[in-house]
């Protein structure tokens, strides 16, 4: 299995290239390709989920450490790997089977392909890459074919939003490339698993002061791009002007495989846990939790309302990660960071199923009326039947009722913040979702409801085409499926080895070092 | 954007070759010497850039050329990853960018296995990107105009 793993990198870089080159003399090639390959990575990544046990670890080139000091470029594929490469493939997927009907408004319709299929690359690449500066590398591939996706429509608003995130994302790559640097002037090596060694081993590297700072100005540049509180002012630009599958990607996997799941490695594999960086980083998912959800109330944007939940969600995600830290550092029970920790991830994986249901939604409501504003809708239940009844679902579940995904996920959260004593942060979790709820029903009502629809029968809409509306039942059916993930004989293939990896952070340096 | 006057066509005429040559030189030496294909297709596309420069650009004639630099462009990647995707298949499945080629004496034009091929096509790779950013900037500046 070890050497199909830069796989997940070759054959989505090279089908870019390919359908850049061949795009020009065969009309439509792009429409084949890209679904296909697409399939054929969730197959891969479904393969090794089952297949595989444990960390594999290739060595690019085949250089051997010398003298135990690791000198190749090292590609790693463990627990957490697995389940964020099988988001972005399946996400990555649906999204492109829906953009082949949804694409034909725009002219260079070819060239959104070969850009989709380097953001897919990038997002890969970091994810499997057990190097600090080749998480760098493969993060400008993602985040600059993500810029010129979100202006792919050429409007006004679009290059607006694009120009913000670019400036935005510039900066947190400049502090990014900072930190790397400090990183390497200190500790003498780029190899993840090498510099939490040096930290550990070599006492003059790892000073208290240098790594806050350290943690500090990552914690600052990754939550840029994961948009977490004081850092997410570009997203609710970005995500809304984006075409809708590129939002669906951008806020069901992107924000979580540069941001979220760079700064969860780094924090639990890499630097020794501190109680002051835990502590930062649980207020902070806190405090976007509680901010992005009072911001979407008064939105009358149906996209800008679905990209401040992001910020919401993602504030859950990272609260539950950080709740398992700081059980973890205190050196509490372990079994409670490890119900935490199963809490973030599974929320993580199910919001990016949600929220790109939604966001595809909201792009097929988009795509029939010409409009985002709410005030100018309702009623179109009666017009796009299906539509309506995916947007009833993701709403459902991502407020967290019952038989849906979200509620589960929501339940862990809660549950281990009781367990752990954090009362306060059980309350604002159930308070949040109470919020969520509140907005939700607001925009099933204006846009589906409301009224009946006559408007909308007399400018004779009819459904969105087969290619939409089949990832939308597909997510949808998801939604459903992933509450199974709550069996423990479930979770024990898909969660349980991710936590492993973060529970035990010594686990992951060990290995790859190999002492 | 009008061209320049006749001593400064000339001059660039002249120039240019040796430009390009000197690039040339650059990447074929990139495994024995300082530079290498980033550096030697840099000075290749300065020579492009400096004919545009000095003879004025003619739009439709400068399109053509984005579109064939498009196409050296990606099939350059493309051959950078099927001189990587070689090795993983050579090498019996298990090294990507595996050097399958023979070493060869050290310090001579033909050694280093495969690594002077990477620079050629790390050189053609560059040398369009490069251009290709500049003349669609040129193209760019003279359709806001009208």
């Amino acid at each position: 299995m070890n050497s199909l793993i830069p796989l997940f990198v070759i054959i989505p870089l090279g089908c870019a290239f390919l359908m850049a080159m061949l795009g020009r003399f065969i009309k439509n090639i792009n429409k084949f390709i890209t679904p296909i390959f697409m399939l054929f990575l969730v197959y891969l990544s479904l393969s090794f989920i089952f297949k595989s046990q444990g960390s594999l670890i290739y060595k690019v080139g085949g250089f051997e450490p010398v003298n135990g000091v690791p000198i190749a470029i090292y590609m790693v594929m463990d627990g957490l790997t697995k389940l964020i490469l099988l988001v972005i493939s399946l996400v990555g997927f649906l999204a492109i089977f829906y953009s082949l009907s949804y694409t034909k408004q725009y002219t260079a319709e070819r060239k959104f392909y070969v850009l989709f299929s380097l953001m897919i690359a990038g997002m890969n690449g970091i994810v499997i890459s057990g190097d600090i500066f080749n998480i760098f590398v493969f993060l400008e591939i993602a985040a600059i074919s993500s810029y010129a996706l979100v202006a792919f429509g050429v409007e006004k608003h679009q290059l607006e939003a694009s120009f913000k995130y670019q400036v935005l994302g510039g900066i947190a790559s400049l502090i990014i490339l900072l930190t790397i640097a400090l990183i390497y002037w200190n500790t003498g090596t780029l190899n993840i698993a090498d510099i939490s060694r040096q930290l550990t081993v070599n006492s003059q590297a790892g000073t208290n002061v240098f790594l806050k700072f350290i943690s500090i100005l990552l914690i600052a540049g990754f939550g840029l791009k994961a948009a977490i509180f004081p850092f997410h002012s570009w997203l609710p630009d970005a995500h809304s002007s984006a075409p809708s599958p590129i939002s669906a990607m951008l806020s069901g996997v992107l924000i979580k495989a540069i941001g979220i799941y760079v700064i969860i490695r780094l924090f639990f594999n890499m630097f020794p846990l501190s109680y002051e960086i835990s502590m930062t980083i649980t207020v902070l998912g806190t405090i976007s939790m509680i901010i992005g959800g009072l911001l979407a109330i008064g939105q009358w944007d149906i996209k800008r309302m679905l990209a401040y939940s992001s910020i919401s969600q993602i504030g859950y995600i990272v609260l539950g990660l950080g709740i398992g830290m700081l059980v973890l550092v205190t050196g509490g029970n372990k079994a409670v960071a490890a119900l935490s920790i199963t809490g973030g991830l599974f929320h993580l994986l199910n919001h990016s199923i949600f929220k790109s249901l939604l966001f595809l939604s909201a792009g097929a409501v988009e795509y029939r009326t010409g409009t985002r504003d709410m005030r100018k809708m309702g009623g179109l239940s009666e017009v796009l039947p299906i539509t309506s009844r995916t947007s009833l679902i993701g709403s459902l579940a991502i407020s967290g009722i019952p038989p849906f995904n979200g509620f589960f996920s929501k339940l862990i959260i809660i549950i281990a913040a009781i367990q752990a004593q954090y009362y306060v942060l059980a309350f604002l979790a159930v308070l949040v979702s109470v919020i969520t709820i509140a907005y939700f029903m607001k925009l099933q009502k204006y846009t589906f409801y409301n009224n009946d629809g006559s408007k909308w029968i007399e400018k004779k809409i009819k459904e969105v085409p087969f290619s939409m509306t089949f990832s939308m039942i597909l997510l949808s059916i998801l939604c459903l499926i992933m509450s199974l993930l709550i069996i423990p004989e479930v979770r024990t293939i898909f969660l349980q080895p991710a936590v492993d990896v973060l529970i035990n952070s010594a686990y992951y340096t060990t290995k790859i070092i190999g002492i | 954007m009008k061209g320049m006057t006749i001593i400064v066509k000339k001059i660039s005429q002249i120039i240019c070759p040796v430009i390009f040559m000197f690039g040339l030189y650059i990447i074929v030496h990139g495994h024995l010497t300082p530079g290498g294909g980033f550096a030697g297709g840099v000075i290749m596309a300065g020579a492009f850039i400096l004919q545009i420069l000095a003879n004025g650009n003619i739009l439709p004639k400068l399109r053509k050329e984005e579109e064939g630099l498009e196409f050296l462009e990606s099939s350059a990647i493309l051959g950078f990853l099927i001189l990587a995707g070689l090795g993983l298949l050579l090498s019996g499945g298990v090294v990507f960018f595996a050097n399958f080629m023979e070493k060869g004496v050290l310090g001579n034009l033909i050694s280093a296995g495969f690594i002077p091929l990477e620079n050629i096509v790390v050189g053609a790779e560059v040398c369009a990107a490069i251009a290709t950013i500049f003349i669609a900037l040129v193209v760019y500046k003279d359709e806001v105009k009208k």
